[in-house]
């Protein structure tokens, strides 16, 4: 459903401006979604002043100096901090991408830091990605076969094997699916560029035996056509994949199909 | 969707920056309705020219007072959207064929395909204020 708005009990709050640290010269301000499931009040947006003598370059480094420094209530996830994990994706200056491999230096004045958008906030800057999850879990992201297993591995031909190349490296970040419009108006019935592209990874696999299948499963008016090629999902990709051409593929496949 | 349907959902509209290609693609959207208007409307005007001079005395009457300024500037609107509707509609007919993805030259057709759009609608309005 489209509601272009917030709900009353999402719409955020001006939040507490936190003071300078002390003895800091050189500061960036960061304004940072907060939310606190404890008290039940409205999302809020407070202020700190992160001093860039004592803090490393990227928006992550950011964050934990907030935390470490100014305020530990504040709650992220993070894991790897180099862009392989894909846990500490959030909006960042109203893009989505991963603090860990976004540079404080590329945004101008003060930061803007928010959940990924349009999903349910468990707390701060977490939020709730079980749908997405699930989702990935429905377009069966794994080798699929009918003939034996052969003794040692499946092959796979050189040419073959680089048509996964910019379909496997996917992070499963969710900065993409969040991005996108239509997955904002129907994530309980689209897919979202995310599960899409993994879908199209399998389909190009010359290994997968269930081609068929996940076409099959695919071809519906929500789970793959909400698609406008809006092209959110390929703008912000922190890994630089191209989902929307992952989905025009789909969608070729779809119509060379019917003869 | 929501596992806890009091957890508040996090800002979208409010606080993303718009890329080119998100502002066309609503555009698109946008046109297509206003399409459909303009196509009713130059149908009622057809069915006023063809139901004789008396009928269509009524459209000229209507065209000459002060609601003619209203009547122009919705043409000069369809115009735009026709445009605007037909060239990035071809865009949409290369991505069906799998071509123009990058997200680079995705944004700059983009702004393109809209000055395109205001250049036909300019050029038309000026060619028939010259004839």
């Amino acid at each position: 459903m489209v509601q272009l708005t917030l709900p009353k009990n999402s719409q955020v709050k001006k939040g507490k401006a936190w003071p300078k640290p002390e003895g800091a010269e050189n500061t960036r301000t960061f304004k940072v979604y907060r939310y606190d499931p404890d008290t039940g009040e409205n999302p809020r947006w407070d202020t700190y002043q992160v001093d860039m003598d004592r803090c490393g370059p990227m928006v992550l480094d950011a964050l934990f100096f907030i935390k470490n420094e100014i305020d530990s209530t504040l709650a992220f996830r993070r894991s790897c901090r180099e862009g392989i994990c894909g846990s500490c994706s959030m909006n960042i200056g109203g893009r989505n991408t991963i603090a860990c491999t976004a540079a404080i230096d590329d945004y101008k004045g003060s930061v803007t830091i928010s959940p990924l958008p349009h999903q349910p906030v468990i707390k701060d800057l977490i939020p709730d990605l079980t749908n997405f999850y699930a989702q990935l879990t429905s377009i069966k992201p794994y080798l699929q076969t009918t003939t034996p297993t052969p003794q040692g591995e499946w092959r796979q031909s050189i040419e073959d094997r680089e048509k996964l190349d910019g379909l496997y490296e996917c992070i499963l970040c969710a900065s993409c699916s969040t991005a996108c419009p239509s997955y904002w108006w129907n994530s309980d019935k689209y897919l979202g560029p995310a599960a899409l592209l993994q879908a199209y990874r399998w389909i190009a696999d010359s290994r997968d035996e269930a081609t068929g299948e996940r076409l099959d499963d695919l071809e519906d008016p929500f789970k793959l056509y909400r698609c406008h090629t809006i092209m959110n999902c390929t703008n912000v990709c922190p890994k630089g994949l191209n989902p929307a051409k992952a989905i025009g593929h789909i969608k070729e496949l779809l119509v060379e199909r019917q003869g | 969707m929501a596992t806890n349907s009091t957890r508040p959902l996090s800002p979208h509209l409010q606080n993303w920056r718009w890329h080119a290609t998100m502002a066309s693609s609503i555009l698109h959207r946008a046109t297509g309705v206003a399409n459909y208007i303009g196509a009713v409307l130059v149908s009622v005007w057809l069915v006023l020219l063809a139901a004789g001079p008396e009928t269509y005395a009524v459209w000229e009457e209507l065209n000459a007072g002060p609601v003619g300024i209203l009547i122009t500037l919705a043409l000069v609107g369809f115009t735009f959207s026709v445009s605007f509707h037909l060239l990035n509609g071809i865009r949409h007919l290369v991505w069906d064929a799998g071509i123009g993805f990058d997200a680079k030259g995705s944004n700059l057709r983009s702004i393109l395909i809209m000055a395109g759009a205001v250049i036909i609608t300019a050029g038309i309005w000026i060619a028939g204020g010259l004839l």
